[in-house]
């Protein structure tokens, strides 16, 4: 339920695009014709999903307050556990979503000629763009519970930029037979459409959390504390299950 | 000016108007719209592009000649990332409330694209001295933007002007608010960027008829 609930959050409530101007510079750039745009979609999906969980560990054992705990336990190192690494995260993150690309790309190459040739221009862009490093901030300042829900979210908000992406490269497609004002034209109306509808996917912001919100504001507190807890369970239980494939 | 030669003088000049980063060469915009529903936010990070940019334009155009040209993406993510992290660290700790409104765009400074585009397009072909200039200009062409979409957005939305309230009071009903005047809380709301931008393009090009597009 938390998965669903989160996905399509990050779809429509939290959309990339409309909700928090991410990637806007190639959204603009890369969307006059609708083939272009499904191809840079595609690939911000793929890498928002490869980059969202892996940087996901990086803070979750590397990065966070306490995260090195792990070193003292293993190693005896002294005073990990207080350790706050969490100002390196840009450049960490950072770091991996180049490297990823660059990887990405390799791999691609190798083994789909076919889906590199669509796919393949696009990969370089992605490293600058925003929409990615943002992915990975967002996740971190949400405190995403665990490395499922940071998957979905990834998925969720890679599809969330595709949906927005493709959506105004077929306006603008549409809107070459129309007359627009000669100083709107190009950049000017792109903004205002994009206004628009940013205005239409606000309606959705009562989707998920409106109702339930105002039900159950009284034992809120409670319910938090039994959320953590339940989280700590299910972190438990991913990190058990993470090791004994490993052991496997 | 006797310090700047007059080509020197364009660097700074150009992107203010014809060459502007966010309107014309469309860099930047993904941070260049989120804050700006307060101008005191619009105006620190304003300025912390400023820095960033400045300071790694000098530092890019020093090491232009020994960077790989292959693996340049990531020496530039480097350097812009090692600079983002020093400008969040001083926000933190002397403007705590506004870098918390800030939040991730401080972080998001480094996939800037003005800061990369600047950096492929003038660092690694010009001497430090141009570039530090160019970095300036084109830190403050979009600086400007922010600053002209914050203050719209904050006068018209909350009636206040970094924070003081130059319209009256909305409560105690005094100024315009005494004769029926509203705050339009709909330009607080993050849609209301993009067409605020998108009228300044369209206010710019019909003055500027050499700027507009075909389609």
């Amino acid at each position: 339920m938390e998965h669903i609930e989160l996905f399509f959050k990050s779809i429509f409530i939290d959309n990339m695009v409309f909700a928090t101007f991410l990637g806007m510079c190639s959204y603009l750039a890369v969307s006059k014709k609708v083939s272009t745009a499904v191809g840079l979609g595609a690939a911000v999906i793929f890498v928002l999903a490869v980059t969202v969980p892996l940087n996901w560990l990086l803070d979750q054992y590397i990065l966070k307050e306490g995260a090195l705990v792990w070193l003292d336990a293993k190693y005896g190192v002294d005073g990990a556990e207080t350790l706050d690494l969490s100002f390196l995260s840009f450049i960490m993150f950072i770091a991996t979503i180049a490297t990823m690309v660059q990887l990405v790309e390799i791999i691609v190459e190798k083994f789909s000629p076919s889906l590199y040739n669509s796919l393949g221009i696009f990969l370089p862009l992605i490293a600058v763009n925003c929409a990615i490093l943002g992915g990975s901030l967002f996740m971190q300042s949400r405190e995403i519970p665990s490395l499922g829900l940071a998957l979905t979210y990834g998925v969720g908000s890679g599809i969330g930029w595709f949906l927005a992406i493709l959506a105004i490269a077929a306006i603008r497609e549409k809107i070459r037979y129309s007359s627009v004002p000669p100083a709107l034209r190009g950049l000017g109306i792109t903004f205002i459409i994009t206004g628009l509808m940013a205005i239409g996917f606000m309606s959705f912001g009562g989707m998920l959390t409106g109702g339930d919100e105002k039900k159950e504001e009284a034992p809120k507190v409670e319910a938090k504390a039994d959320k953590k807890d339940l989280l700590k369970k299910e972190d438990a239980k991913e990190i058990v299950a993470e090791n004994t494939k490993i052991n496997k | 000016m006797g310090l700047l030669s007059k080509k020197d003088a364009a660097l700074i000049t150009d992107p203010l108007a014809d060459n502007n980063p966010i309107t014309i060469q469309v860099l930047g915009i993904c941070s260049a719209l989120a804050i700006t529903a307060e101008l005191k936010a619009s105006i620190v990070m304003a300025l912390s592009v400023m820095a960033v940019l400045a300071i790694g334009n000098v530092v890019i155009s020093l090491m232009r000649n020994i960077i790989p040209s292959k693996i340049r993406i990531i020496v530039q993510l480097i350097v812009v990332a090692a600079l983002v992290i020093i400008v969040d660290l001083v926000l933190k700790a002397f403007a705590y409330e506004l870098s918390k409104t800030l939040s991730v765009f401080v972080g998001l400074i480094i996939t800037n694209c003005i800061i990369m585009g600047r950096f492929e397009a003038f660092a690694l072909a010009n001497g430090p001295w141009r570039s530090f200039l160019d970095g300036i200009g084109n830190a403050a062409g979009y600086g400007l933007i922010l600053i002209i979409v914050g203050f719209f957005r904050e006068l018209l939305g909350s009636g206040t002007l970094l924070g003081f309230k130059v319209l009256g009071d909305p409560i105690e009903k005094t100024g315009l608010y005494a004769m029926g005047y509203e705050n339009n809380g709909f330009m607080l709301l993050s849609p209301m960027a993009l067409i605020v931008v998108g009228i300044i393009i369209w206010i710019q090009r019909s003055k500027n008829t050499s700027l507009i597009e075909e389609n």
